[in-house]
C-alpha cells in the first residue's frame, strides 16, 4: 500500500503501530455534543473499526482500527459532523465529504461551562466554539482550552492558552446582611481577598482572582455580577523536554482582547517556527523568542480593555526531565 | 370601581402615578442572578407595565422596600443625635395576595408586637399603596390557600389588577387614585378573583397538640445534616423580620458614627450569640425547629393568624433543596400519630 502520510495525518487520521491500520480523530469544539451525532460515530466504529471508541483528553473520540483501504469512504461518512460541529459554527470548510482539513491545531476543549455548573461565569462552549471558528483549520501544532472559573476543571495550565473565566464582584452594602458568608469563604477556599471591617465587606482588588465564589455564597444578591473577564495562562505542557505549568499572562482581559490575542498567535509561530522540525510547538518557540518578543507580537494591534493587567516577565520553571530526581 | 385599560392607556396611568409615586414591582434583571447567565427576579422601580415581570415569582419580596435591608435609625457626633433623615417619597407596591397578606404579618411585629411601635417601619409603611397582582394559577412551590393567605379584603388594596394579553382590568378602591384611574380607563364590572388550590398542599398541626416533647424529635437532626445555616429561607422570606443593630465609628472621625439595623436570620450563625461566647442554638436542626414553630405556631398563638403565607420562596432557594412545606407536613404526621 502507497499514501502520503503526512496528507493522511493532516486529515486527522493517525499512523498506528499497525500496518495498514488508521484511526480517526474527531474534534468536539468546545467539548459539546448534539447526542445524535454518537448513532454516526457508532456506526463507523462498528463498520469500519474495532468496535470501540478512545474518548481523547481534548474532548475528542479517536476511532481504531480503520482499514486504510476504508479512510475516503470513512471521511464521505462523517461528513454531517464537519457540517454540523464544524461548519454550522463558522468554520471554513471546503468540502464535508473531504474529511478534516487540518489536526496541527488541536480540538478546542472546554468544561461544562455555565449551561450546567454553579461555578462557570460563562459559556465556555459557546467561547471554545467561536475560537474554533477563527483558527481552524490551522496546521501549527495550538492547544487551547477553557475553564467557566479559575477551578480550571479542564486543566488549561497544561496548554498552551489556558483561558479562565473571571467575574466582577460588585458590592452593594445596602443589601448586606454582615452574615460575612463571603469572607469566611474567600478566606477558607480561595485567596483572603475579603475582610469585614467597619460593619461592610472590603474587597482587595490586588488579591481578587474573579471567581465569583463571594456572588455564590451571598444570600441577598449583596454581589452583584459585574463585567465578564478572562485569566489567561499560557505555556503550559506535558511533554518529554521540560513539562510545567501554565503561567498568567493577562488577567481581567476582555473577551475581545482573548480572542483577538489567540488569533494572532499564528502569524507569530509563522515568522519564528523551526520548520527542521516535524511540528514545533508554540511553547519550544516562545522558549527560544523569550517571553518579550512573544508578548509584543502578540498583543500586536489588540486593544487592551482598561482592566487588563499584563505579566511584565514570565518565568515557567517547570523541570529538564534529564536530570536526576 | 372596575376599570379596563389598553396596555397604551395603562402606561399612561403609570406614568400620571409616577409624578407622585416611587411604583415598585417584580422586575427581571437579565443575568444577574448568582449563577452566571440566569436571570433575577427581584423588586425595583418601574416605569412602564413591560417592565414589570408577571410570568416567574420574584426571588425575593417586597419587604425591604418598607423594612430595608440596612437601615440608619440615627447619626451621632460629639454628644448629639439625629434621626435618620425621612424623605416625603410615596410608593406603589405591585405584589400577589400572598405577599399582601405577609404586610400584614410584618404589621403585626412591627405595630402592634410591644408598647412601642416601630417608627421607622411606620413612617415607611404608612405612605405605601398596594397593587395586588390577579394570581389564579401560582407556581409550583406555593402553599398559600393551606395558609389561607390566598385571598385579600378589598379594604387591604388601592387597587386590584387582572393583567390579560391585550390590557389590564382592575378594581380600585383608594379615593386618592380614582380620579386617574378615571381619566386614563374605560369602566367595567369587575370581581377579583383567587387561586383557590395549589400543587402543594400542607396540614397545619393541631396547635393545642404541639407540645415541647416534639422539640427532642428526630425530625430536627435530620436538618442538622442538612441544613448549611446560609440564611437563604430567612432573606427571601416575605415575613421573616429579625433585625440586629450595630454601630459604626466613621474612620475620618471617631466622634461622629451612625447607628443602624440590618436583617438577621434565625438559621445564620451569631443569631443566638451572647456575650460571654453562649449560643443556645448551635445544631442547625435546633435553628430549622425555631424557625417552624415561629412560622406556625407561636405567632399564631399571639396574633390569631399563622406567620407563614405560603409563598414558598424559601423552598425555592434552598441550596441543599430543603422543603418547608415538606417539614410542617411532617411535623403534622408526628403530632397525629403520635410523638
Amino acid at each position: 500500500m502507497s499514501f502520503n502520510t503526512k496528507k493522511i495525518k493532516k486529515n486527522a487520521f493517525r499512523i498506528t503501530k499497525d500496518r495498514e491500520v488508521t484511526a480517526l480523530r474527531i474534534r468536539v469544539p468546545g467539548g459539546h455534543i448534539d447526542a445524535h451525532y454518537l448513532s454516526l460515530i457508532k456506526e463507523i466504529a462498528d463498520e469500519h473499526g474495532d468496535g470501540t471508541l478512545h474518548i481523547t483528553t481534548r474532548q475528542g473520540f479517536e476511532v481504531p482500527g480503520i482499514s486504510f483501504a476504508d479512510f475516503e469512504e470513512v471521511n464521505e461518512k462523517i461528513a454531517p459532523i464537519l457540517e454540523g460541529m464544524e461548519k454550522e459554527i463558522g468554520v471554513e470548510i471546503v468540502d464535508p465529504g473531504d474529511g478534516y482539513p487540518a489536526a496541527g491545531t488541536r480540538n478546542v476543549s472546554a468544561c461544562i461551562g455555565n449551561r450546567v455548573c454553579r461555578y462557570s461565569n460563562y459559556d465556555t462552549t459557546e467561547l471554545a466554539q467561536e475560537i474554533e471558528k477563527n483558527i481552524f483549520p490551522n496546521d501549527y501544532h495550538v492547544k487551547i482550552a477553557l475553564s467557566g472559573c479559575p477551578n480550571d476543571c479542564i486543566k488549561g495550565h497544561l496548554q498552551d492558552f489556558g483561558i479562565l473565566g473571571m467575574i466582577e464582584p460588585i458590592y452593594h452594602q445596602e443589601r448586606c446582611i454582615g452574615c460575612e458568608a463571603c469572607v469566611d469563604n474567600c478566606k477558607k477556599r480561595v485567596t483572603s481577598a475579603l475582610s469585614f471591617e467597619q460593619e461592610r465587606v472590603v474587597r482587595d482588588e490586588q488579591r481578587c482572582i474573579g471567581c465569583g465564589e463571594c456572588i455564590l455564597q451571598c444570600p441577598t444578591n449583596a454581589w452583584e455580577r459585574g463585567g465578564q473577564f478572562f485569566k489567561v495562562v499560557i505555556m503550559g505542557r506535558t511533554g518529554k523536554k521540560n513539562p510545567r505549568l501554565a503561567k498568567p499572562f493577562l488577567k481581567w482581559a476582555s473577551r475581545d482582547v482573548v480572542i483577538s490575542i489567540v488569533n494572532n498567535v499564528y502569524d507569530y509561530i509563522e515568522r519564528h517556527i523551526d520548520t527542521s522540525l516535524a511540528k514545533e510547538h508554540i511553547g519550544y518557540i516562545v522558549d527560544r523568542t523569550g517571553y518579550p518578543q512573544f508578548k509584543e507580537e502578540i498583543l500586536k494591534g489588540v486593544e487592551l480593555n482598561s482592566e487588563c493587567e499584563i505579566a511584565d516577565k514570565i518565568n515557567w520553571n517547570g523541570y529538564q526531565t534529564g536530570e536526576k530526581i | 370601581m372596575g376599570f379596563n385599560f389598553s396596555k397604551n392607556e395603562f402606561n399612561q396611568l403609570l406614568e400620571s402615578l409616577d409624578q407622585e409615586y416611587q411604583i415598585y414591582a417584580p422586575v427581571r434583571k437579565k443575568k444577574k442572578d448568582s449563577f452566571s447567565a440566569n436571570d433575577l427576579i427581584t423588586y425595583d422601580l418601574v416605569k412602564s407595565l413591560e417592565e414589570i415581570e408577571l410570568t416567574a415569582k420574584s426571588k425575593y419580596s417586597a419587604k425591604e422596600i418598607v423594612f430595608p435591608i440596612r437601615e440608619t435609625l440615627f447619626h451621632f457626633v460629639e454628644g448629639e443625635q439625629f434621626m435618620a433623615s425621612d424623605t416625603d417619597d410615596k410608593y406603589i407596591i405591585f405584589l400577589r395576595p400572598c405577599d399582601r397578606n405577609a404586610f400584614k404579618r410584618l404589621d403585626k411585629i412591627f405595630l402592634e408586637n410591644g408598647p412601642e411601635e416601630d417608627i421607622y417601619y411606620k413612617r415607611l409603611r404608612e405612605k405605601v399603596k398596594f397593587f395586588v397582582i390577579e394570581c389564579t394559577t401560582g407556581f409550583d412551590s406555593c402553599f398559600c390557600v393551606s395558609m389561607d393567605s390566598n385571598t385579600v379584603e378589598s379594604r387591604d388594596y388601592s387597587a386590584f389588577l387582572r393583567f390579560e394579553e391585550d390590557g389590564v382590568s382592575c378594581e380600585v378602591n383608594d379615593q386618592d387614585l380614582a380620579a386617574e384611574f378615571e381619566a386614563q380607563a374605560k369602566e367595567i364590572d369587575f370581581e377579583p378573583e383567587f387561586i383557590r388550590k395549589n400543587k402543594i398542599e400542607v396540614n397545619l398541626p393541631d396547635r393545642d397538640k404541639l407540645t415541647n416533647e416534639v422539640f427532642e424529635h428526630q425530625l430536627w437532626t435530620e436538618y442538622s445534616q442538612r441544613c448549611i445555616a446560609c440564611g437563604r429561607c430567612n432573606t427571601s422570606c416575605p415575613t421573616c423580620s429579625c433585625f440586629t443593630v450595630k454601630d459604626v465609628l466613621y474612620d475620618e472621625n471617631k466622634k461622629s458614627g451612625e447607628r443602624f439595623r440590618r436583617w438577621a436570620g434565625c438559621h445564620i450563625d451569631g443569631f443566638t450569640e451572647m456575650a460571654g461566647g453562649h449560643n443556645f442554638r448551635e445544631e442547625y436542626g435546633d435553628r430549622m425547629r425555631y424557625k417552624t414553630m415561629h412560622k406556625i405556631y407561636d405567632f399564631g398563638e399571639r396574633f390569631d393568624f399563622d406567620m407563614c403565607v405560603g409563598c414558598g420562596r424559601c423552598d425555592d432557594v434552598c441550596p441543599e433543596y430543603i422543603s418547608f412545606s415538606k417539614c410542617i407536613n411532617k411535623l403534622s404526621t408526628i403530632i397525629e400519630e403520635g410523638v
